[in-house]
């Protein structure tokens, strides 16, 4: 009797010591499909390097989407994913010792807006020497990646060369595109193109100086990229032509790939977050002032403009309804003459002669203009080049220059060069057999709600304080994405490349990404 | 029988765990054996659980039974979508002790201490699925005084004031991932942790013995509803930022140990031979959401659980083999009260199929040895839990639970 104690004990422990185990493991289920991982090679901006908050930074990069993606490719197959060396951001700082670079942007919660992290930086230019599987560099612009000397350290102060190229290009001569191509891909990401037409964008269609207007080479013609200025709109046949040669430098060795099309500029919260009517009747001061404006400025302004044939040019201020900021229309007619006519009898010469000059090129915004997220700490604050501090407001009582606002001429020739460029890399990539990660149609859906893969609801929206912190995929910069949105758009590649190449790849939760940086105090 | 006794005293000290939802069927050694039926069985003390009509048919004036078991409950997580996997292993200590006393030839009165409710998983500290649970243990011990009255050899019945008394602690994360919500990354959780929690419910049945050989049983045990008051709700890793909001407070919460209905029958096929079958209705609807007030006015956290009333099948039986030997075996189906879309981690419970066995070891007429075990296979399930705002949280899980038990058995 007493052997089938034992052997109870021995089915007892069988049982004890029972995993769960599934019929096909989750470990199993991957795949690489038709694509081999084994090399790649992310060519991109700031998009693929994994900048946001305005900066790169040491633990930002972490989370750029080729970073994310490679994670994936780990799993079958992929091999080793080297990106650019931020062991120098020891605090995780970002920015660059350059002027205009800050420091990552943070919310002061005991301020309340964003701002650079207080600290200096510590990342230096320090040559890297060396080509890394994330070739994305912030600020380039399509024809920038065939550019030799674009690292160039020479080059940084006459403007031919790139601060965060210049970190790790592998000679003075080099390119982004040649580096990429040193790495033999065997796989490829290739996001390019938003800053040829997005710096335009995001400085009103301004030049350098605020105001004056920026070139569309679409309208110019002009196809020589070596000629442009920094702001300008790339012609779209140059666009093409270098994308051209681009896809067909990364598939020379017979490399797959996935190329990203360039998201419209109303899908990002820089251009949405602003309304163009922000003036409450309380914020210009109630009645008593509204009263003065439109007796001083904006009745004489309507007026002269209805005379000359543009009667909603300027409109009285309403002492009931939010008001349209004024701004500065390069495209408008230029009244300055007609308005310092008109002025002369009651304010003299000099005086009227300062009102023409100022609102020479004066509207109010409309529903059709798109004003610059910056611009929120310019509307409503004094301009220290007006001629008087009777007419020194900002958006008020002085046009908002060029810069904070892209104007619905300047949005068209933006909407327009983005489809055309978007057709050039659709059409190029099915010539060439590439998968096509449709970002503007996928932040297209943020606009209106994207539903993640975790079944969270997601929007394009800025960051409007903590409650709402879960649905936020943008960073602070208001262009980019944080870490959770990065994720997202890596599960849109993913899921392309599942789709092209049926492979099987899992896909990133959002949920466990971090949105944006609030800290205490700064 | 010190080794039992100190057996019995580290269950006391230990935790329950598993369930269909979180009722953990383990009452008796003899019983679960038997497929855990008993409503109509007339064997031992245990009667005074599954139907304390019961207790006045016992042929012994003084009845006594004593179990413990060791309940392994392991659950593996995945899901494919994010390349998701997790594994929990847990461990419990139901146990059960039964008292009757034949005070008259028909009153019989008895004493019942048991676990019918528990909890305890606990997944590995800011596993994918912590916005919804760290880990929980969940603990509620029974003490039933019963009588039992019987008119003649055919009718009884029966009946017991319950005194639930229970703990609950419970840590969560507040956030999926939050990059302001964490102190040197480590997300910030949540414990809720309330003892002490008593209420009072009883337990009433009937049984009727149309022959010799068949006994009908009919019992309810009503719902109790544990009322925590004042537990103690602890926020770690509170950013600076958070920490005038999220400050340690109170919370009261509401948690229903549901009622349940058991009928069923037992026949002595032959002198040796007796089968079983039970049947088992619990109210789980009574548990539809879990809400957590705070008394320092942060918001109610409001966790739907939808529970829907569920059935058990049971069917069980035992053969006399020897004077000193007697085998059991059983089945059940296991219905669970969870429904898709609610499959929460913290009771990832889907419908199962037990099988359970034991034997007795009979010393001598008035001391006898029980063993018991139980093994419950869980098909594997996708599902999800779609009611947390951070998140859907699907995938697929698959258990296994196994437990052997022992119980000693005293009578004259």
């Amino acid at each position: 009797m007493k052997n089938k104690f034992i052997y109870l004990a021995i089915i007892a422990a069988g049982f004890a010591s029972c995993e769960p185990e599934f019929e096909n493991p989750v470990s199993q289920d991957y795949s690489a499909g038709e694509a081999d991982f084994s090399s790649y090679v992310a060519v991109g901006n700031s998009l693929t390097a994994g900048y946001m908050d305005g900066t790169v930074s040491r633990v930002g990069q972490t989370y750029s989407f080729p970073n994310l993606l490679a994670q994936q490719f780990a799993l079958v197959g992929g091999g080793e994913f080297t990106q650019p060396s931020y062991a120098d951001d020891v605090n995780n700082l970002g920015g660059l010792p350059l002027p205009g670079f800050n420091t990552r942007l943070i919310i002061d919660a005991a301020q309340g807006g964003p701002e650079p992290i207080a600290g200096t930086t510590t990342v230096t230019l320090a040559a890297q020497a060396t080509a890394f599987n994330n070739m994305g560099v912030p600020g380039a612009k399509s024809f920038h990646l065939l550019a030799p000397g674009y690292g160039n350290p020479a080059g940084l102060a006459v403007g031919q060369a790139n601060p965060y190229f210049v970190r790790h290009a592998t000679s003075s001569t080099a390119s982004v595109l040649g580096d990429a191509m040193s790495k033999n891909p065997t796989f490829f990401t290739n996001w390019i193109g938003a800053n040829d037409v997005l710096s335009y964008a995001t400085n009103g269609g301004a030049q350098a100086d605020g105001n004056t207007p920026a070139a569309d080479h679409n309208v110019t013609g002009n196809l020589n990229p070596a000629t442009y200025g920094s702001n300008d709109i790339t012609n779209a046949n140059a666009f093409a032509s270098v994308y051209s040669t681009i896809i067909t430098t990364l598939t020379s060795n017979g490399a797959k790939g996935v190329v990203a099309t360039v998201p419209s500029v109303t899908s990002i919260p820089y251009f949405t977050t602003v309304p163009y009517a922000p003036l409450s009747p309380t914020a210009l001061g109630g009645a008593t002032n509204i009263n003065a404006l439109n007796a001083q400025l904006y009745g004489p302004l309507d007026n002269i403009f209805t005379a000359y044939g543009e009667p909603n040019r300027v409109n009285l201020l309403s002492a009931t309804a939010a008001n349209p900021i004024l701004i500065f229309d390069a495209d408008a007619t230029d009244r300055s003459a007609e308005i310092t006519g008109a002025l002369t009898p009651t304010l003299g010469a000099q005086v009227a002669a300062a009102f023409g000059a100022v609102f020479g090129k004066a509207r109010q915004a409309t529903a059709q203009d798109l004003v610059v997220l910056p611009a929120r700490s310019v509307i409503g604050t004094p301009n220290a080049s007006s001629p008087s501090t009777l007419i020194n407001i900002n958006g008020v009582s002085y046009p908002m220059a060029n810069r904070w606002v892209l104007t619905a001429n300047e949005k068209a020739k933006v909407a327009s060069a983005t489809a055309a460029y978007n057709a050039a890399i659709i059409s190029i990539a099915n010539a060439n057999d590439l998968a096509v990660a449709d970002m503007n149609a996928i932040l297209n859906q943020l606009v209106s709600g994207l539903r993640a893969d975790n079944g969270t609801l997601y929007t394009a929206n800025y960051f409007s304080g903590g409650t709402t912190e879960f649905q936020v995929l943008f960073s602070l910069d208001g262009v980019h994405p944080n870490a959770r949105g990065y994720s997202v758009i890596a599960n849109e590649i993913l899921k392309v490349i599942n789709n092209y190449y049926s492979a099987r790849l899992p896909l990133l939760n959002p949920n466990n990404f971090p949105g944006i940086s609030i800290l205490p105090t700064n | 029988m010190r080794k039992l006794l100190s057996l019995t005293l580290l269950a006391l000290a230990g935790s329950t765990a598993f369930a269909g939802g979180y009722r953990v069927s383990i009452q008796g050694q003899k019983q679960l054996a038997m497929g855990h039926t008993g409503v109509a069985v007339v064997n031992s003390a245990e009667v005074a659980f599954f139907n304390p009509a019961g207790m006045a048919y016992l042929d012994k004036k003084f009845n006594l039974s004593v179990g413990g078991s060791a309940l392994f409950a392991n659950t593996k997580f995945q899901e494919n979508t994010f390349n998701t996997t997790a594994y929990t292993e847990n461990v419990g200590t139901p146990f059960s002790v039964y008292a009757t006393y034949r005070v008259t030839d028909w009153l019989t009165a008895g004493l019942a201490v048991y676990t019918p409710y528990g909890s305890s998983v606990e997944w590995d500290q800011n596993w994918q699925g912590a916005y919804l649970v760290n880990n929980i243990d969940l603990q509620a011990i029974f003490v039933q005084p019963s009588v039992s009255i019987r008119a003649g050899e055919h009718f009884s019945v029966g009946g017991g004031l319950i005194y639930a008394t229970g703990s609950v602690n419970f840590n969560r994360n507040l956030y999926a991932a939050n990059e302001t919500f964490q102190v040197d990354n480590d997300p910030t959780d949540l414990t809720l942790d309330a003892t002490g929690i008593t209420a009072w419910g009883y337990n009433l049945g009937i049984m009727f013995n149309p022959s010799k050989k068949v006994r009908l049983g009919l019992n309810y045990r009503s719902e109790i509803t544990m009322e925590a008051r004042g537990g103690d709700a602890t926020f770690n890793d509170v950013p600076v930022i958070a920490q005038s909001l999220l400050t340690n407070t109170t919370f009261d919460a509401d948690l229903p140990l549901p009622a349940e209905v058991t009928t069923g029958l037992s026949v002595q096929l032959t002198d040796k031979w007796l089968v079983a079958f039970d049947y088992n209705y619990t109210l789980w609807s009574a548990y539809q959401s879990l809400d957590v007030k705070f008394d320092n006015g942060l918001p109610t956290s409001v966790n739907p659980r939808n529970y829907k009333n569920a059935s058990t099948y049971r069917i069980g039986t035992q053969y006399k083999a020897s004077e000193k030997f007697t085998v059991r075996a059983g089945y059940y189906f296991d219905e669970s009260p969870v429904q898709d879309g609610y499959f929460a981690p913290e009771t990832p419970r889907n419908d199962s199929n037990a099988f359970t066995g034991g034997l007795t070891y009979q010393l001598n007429d008035k001391f006898g040895i029980d063993l018991s075990f139980l093994y419950i296979h869980f098909d594997e399930i996708d599902n999800s839990y779609d009611y947390n705002a951070n998140g859907r949280f699907a995938g697929t899980y698959k258990s296994v639970v196994f437990s052997p038990g022992i119980g000693i058995t005293y009578g004259f």
